[in-house]
């Protein structure tokens, strides 16, 4: 009989392999939907980048231009929160469909199958990586100097991911017994963009709300936005057509978002948790209802 | 048996029919929960227990709830009661290429689909070789799978189904594709796997396949266990549930007059012994008939015949009393004993058919069948029949 302690080394051994497996099996499938998408394309990844440039292209000239908001910098500025949010929305609403979208595999092999939404968060995240990459590298020719501010893009990032894939779980698994869960995604996402400053100040938000300026900070994407532009972005003031001054980040200083990025956390911590266990509870009956 | 690998118990499974399922959440409001009356059950009460290195044929007619012991002893579907218990790697073929994508080329698709079996990247690169040469793809590999004719595109997928190397293969009717040569190749790797003592579970229409291969035989019908045991009596048992043990425009049967009653026909390793359970081919048996002539009948004199008939209700060799030994017309119980020689070299369960009849106009007077076999085990010489040999050595 093994003694335990060799058994247990050896049932860890097992988990450790089964997680390498699932990893593995993850990376192949965001693999096979690059491939995919960009199978006979001459211009590739590029594209990934058309996107975004021309929805930034749309607001600056509305926002920018036309209404003339006088933020200097705007366009870096939209990109700080457009491209995090758009990552986020685009893991989401692609992992609605994700388990709906495999019933064929769902139905006739045994897989983890919580890899498929997170396929769709790490196919949006392969996406996002690269265009935040010409971001960063743009915003730097742009700034001319490397500030430590910088940094907070790993924090930020990691929370984005952590509340993308908590969403994915929840709606996936709730997409293949509701099939209306994928409509209401679609239109919660286009509700939800305006609750994060992406095409405007937070500061504003702040002018109205006052002390209760943290509750706008629930929503873990707000923070995700304003600490991207506060990580990016180098201007906080500027004078409006009014000459007053007005500010653009939502603080200058870190404390500010060191609080909103532990209060995000601790609710894409909790959503993650939820989220994961009706994942794993409704997935016995995935092949059933599909 | 040895130690059981899947282990059933009350598995049933019961599926609400679509309609009815409340799968909006409008219809999850208005109508609370689903309305259960579109329900059926896909299975009842399944106890099986398959020990290591069994190969077990699951049959049954379309429906019957094949399928869906498969994924539930998969772990793909949820029993609604009951239990499953599979110990060791596990693979299921429900559908091979099940996880293809059309846009990928073999080769890429040979990593995808690997890695949804269980392999890992170190795993597939070192088999990779292997799986192209048993696919017989080596020219097409880097064409995308789309291009593939279906026997091309199944070949691949099989190649690395056997590939993931499992402790228990269930297998869902796939072994029927490709041409024969690489039909033969998959019976080979099956062949191998049994050799290498991993535990089989086959859900296949191809009735000779499970004879041929299989250890054992389970026939489900309506959800149910019909049947659990002998391959050849399975397709047997089968073949009545399908009605395809008659041959097509058999004529009509006759109406016997009744003019006797057959109390009971029993096999046997002595003369006029107990039942006998288990019998060796070659050996002698003896087959008793209890008969009652009864007063009043018109019918005389009267003539008996047993038929010993194998799986699928195929006549193996049948007996008849000579034309001196005729039952006598005067009513009462009578025991008829018939002596075989040698019982055939096959191997399986046998089933009893007797008869009393009229040899001369061919009217029957009493028939009944007895369906509790006895069971023939041949002996290591193959072959149809037992036919008499003398063999003779001298130098040449």
């Amino acid at each position: 009989m093994a003694t335990p302690a060799v058994s247990s080394a050896v049932s860890s051994q097992r988990a450790r392999a089964q997680r390498t497996l699932r990893w593995e099996l993850l990376s192949q499938l965001v693999r096979k939907d690059l491939k995919i998408k960009y199978q006979g394309s001459a211009l590739g990844f590029t594209w990934s980048l058309a996107n975004p440039l021309l929805m930034m292209g749309i607001y600056y000239l509305i926002f920018g231009v036309v209404l003339s908001n006088g933020i200097p910098g705007f366009a870096i500025y939209i990109m700080c929160g457009l491209l995090p949010w758009m990552a986020f929305s685009a893991a989401v609403a692609a992992a609605s469909g994700s388990v709906l979208g495999n019933a064929g595999l769902v139905k006739k092999v045994r897989f983890p199958l919580e890899v498929l939404p997170l396929s769709a968060v790490g196919y949006a995240l392969v996406h996002f990586v690269l265009q935040l990459g010409v971001l960063v590298v743009v915003s730097f020719v742009y700034r001319q100097d490397i500030s430590p501010a910088f940094l907070l893009l790993v924090p930020a990032t990691a929370l984005l991911v952590l509340f993308a894939t908590a969403l994915s779980y929840l709606v996936a698994a709730l997409n293949v017994r509701y099939r209306d869960t994928a409509h209401v995604v679609e239109i919660a996402l286009m509700v939800w963009f305006w609750l994060n400053p992406v095409l405007y100040q937070s500061t504003l938000v702040k002018g109205h709300l006052q002390g209760l300026f943290w509750l706008y900070f629930l929503n873990p994407m707000a923070t995700v936005v304003t600490t991207f532009q506060r990580a990016i972005f180098v201007k906080d003031t500027y004078v409006d057509s009014t000459g007053a001054t007005r500010h653009i980040l939502a603080d200058p200083g870190y404390l500010f978002y060191a609080r909103n990025l532990a209060i995000g956390f601790a609710i894409a911590g909790l959503a993650f948790y939820l989220a994961r266990r009706v994942f794993v509870r409704l997935q016995a009956d995935f092949a059933e209802e599909l | 048996m040895s130690a059981p690998v899947i282990v059933a118990q009350g598995v049933s499974k019961r599926f609400v029919t679509h309609r009815q399922r409340a799968t909006s959440l409008k219809e999850r409001i208005v109508t609370r929960r689903s309305v259960t009356d579109g329900e059926f059950w896909a299975l009842r009460d399944l106890d099986v227990s398959i020990g290591a290195g069994e190969t077990v044929g699951l049959i049954g007619p379309n429906g019957a709830g094949k399928s869906t012991t498969l994924k539930i002893l998969a772990g793909i579907l949820r029993p609604t009661t009951g239990q499953v218990e599979v110990h060791g790697r596990i693979a299921s073929l429900l559908e091979l290429g099940a996880g293809f994508n059309g846009e990928l080329t073999g080769r890429e698709n040979i990593f995808l689909n690997a890695a949804l079996l269980g392999l890992s990247r170190r795993e597939v690169t070192v088999l990779l070789d292997s799986i192209i040469a048993f696919s017989e793809q080596e020219q097409r590999i880097d064409d995308p799978v789309k291009h593939y004719s279906s026997g091309e595109y199944v070949k691949l997928a099989f190649s690395i189904a056997v590939h993931v190397d499992p402790e228990v293969l269930l297998v869902d009717e796939v072994l029927a594709v490709g041409d024969e040569a690489f039909q033969r190749k998959c019976l080979a790797k099956i062949e191998e796997f049994q050799q290498a003592g991993k535990t089989i579970l086959l859900v296949t229409h191809s009735l000779d396949l499970v004879e041929r291969l299989c250890t054992r035989g389970i026939v489900v019908d309506k959800g149910r266990v019909q049947y659990d045991g002998d391959p050849a009596f399975a397709v047997g048992t089968l073949r009545k549930i399908l009605g395809t043990d008659k041959e097509e425009g058999a004529p009509e049967e006759q109406t016997p007059t009744g003019g006797a009653f057959i109390h009971g026909a029993v096999i046997s390793a002595q003369p006029g012994g107990p039942r006998a359970e288990r019998l060796k081919a070659g050996e002698a048996a003896h087959v008793r008939i209890d008969i009652e002539v009864l007063a009043g009948a018109a019918t005389v004199p009267t003539s008996v015949a047993a038929v010993v008939m194998g799986a699928g209700d195929i006549p193996i060799f049948s007996m008849r009393t000579a034309d001196a030994q005729a039952l006598p017309a005067s009513p009462g119980r009578y025991l008829v004993d018939f002596r075989v020689e040698r019982l055939p070299p096959l191997n399986g369960g046998f089933v009893l058919a007797t008869q009393v009849d009229d040899p001369v106009t061919g009217q029957l007077v009493a028939v009944r069948r007895f369906d509790d076999a006895v069971w023939v085990e041949s002996g290591t010489a193959p072959g149809l029949l037992d036919v008499a040999t003398q063999a003779t050595v001298q130098q040449r």
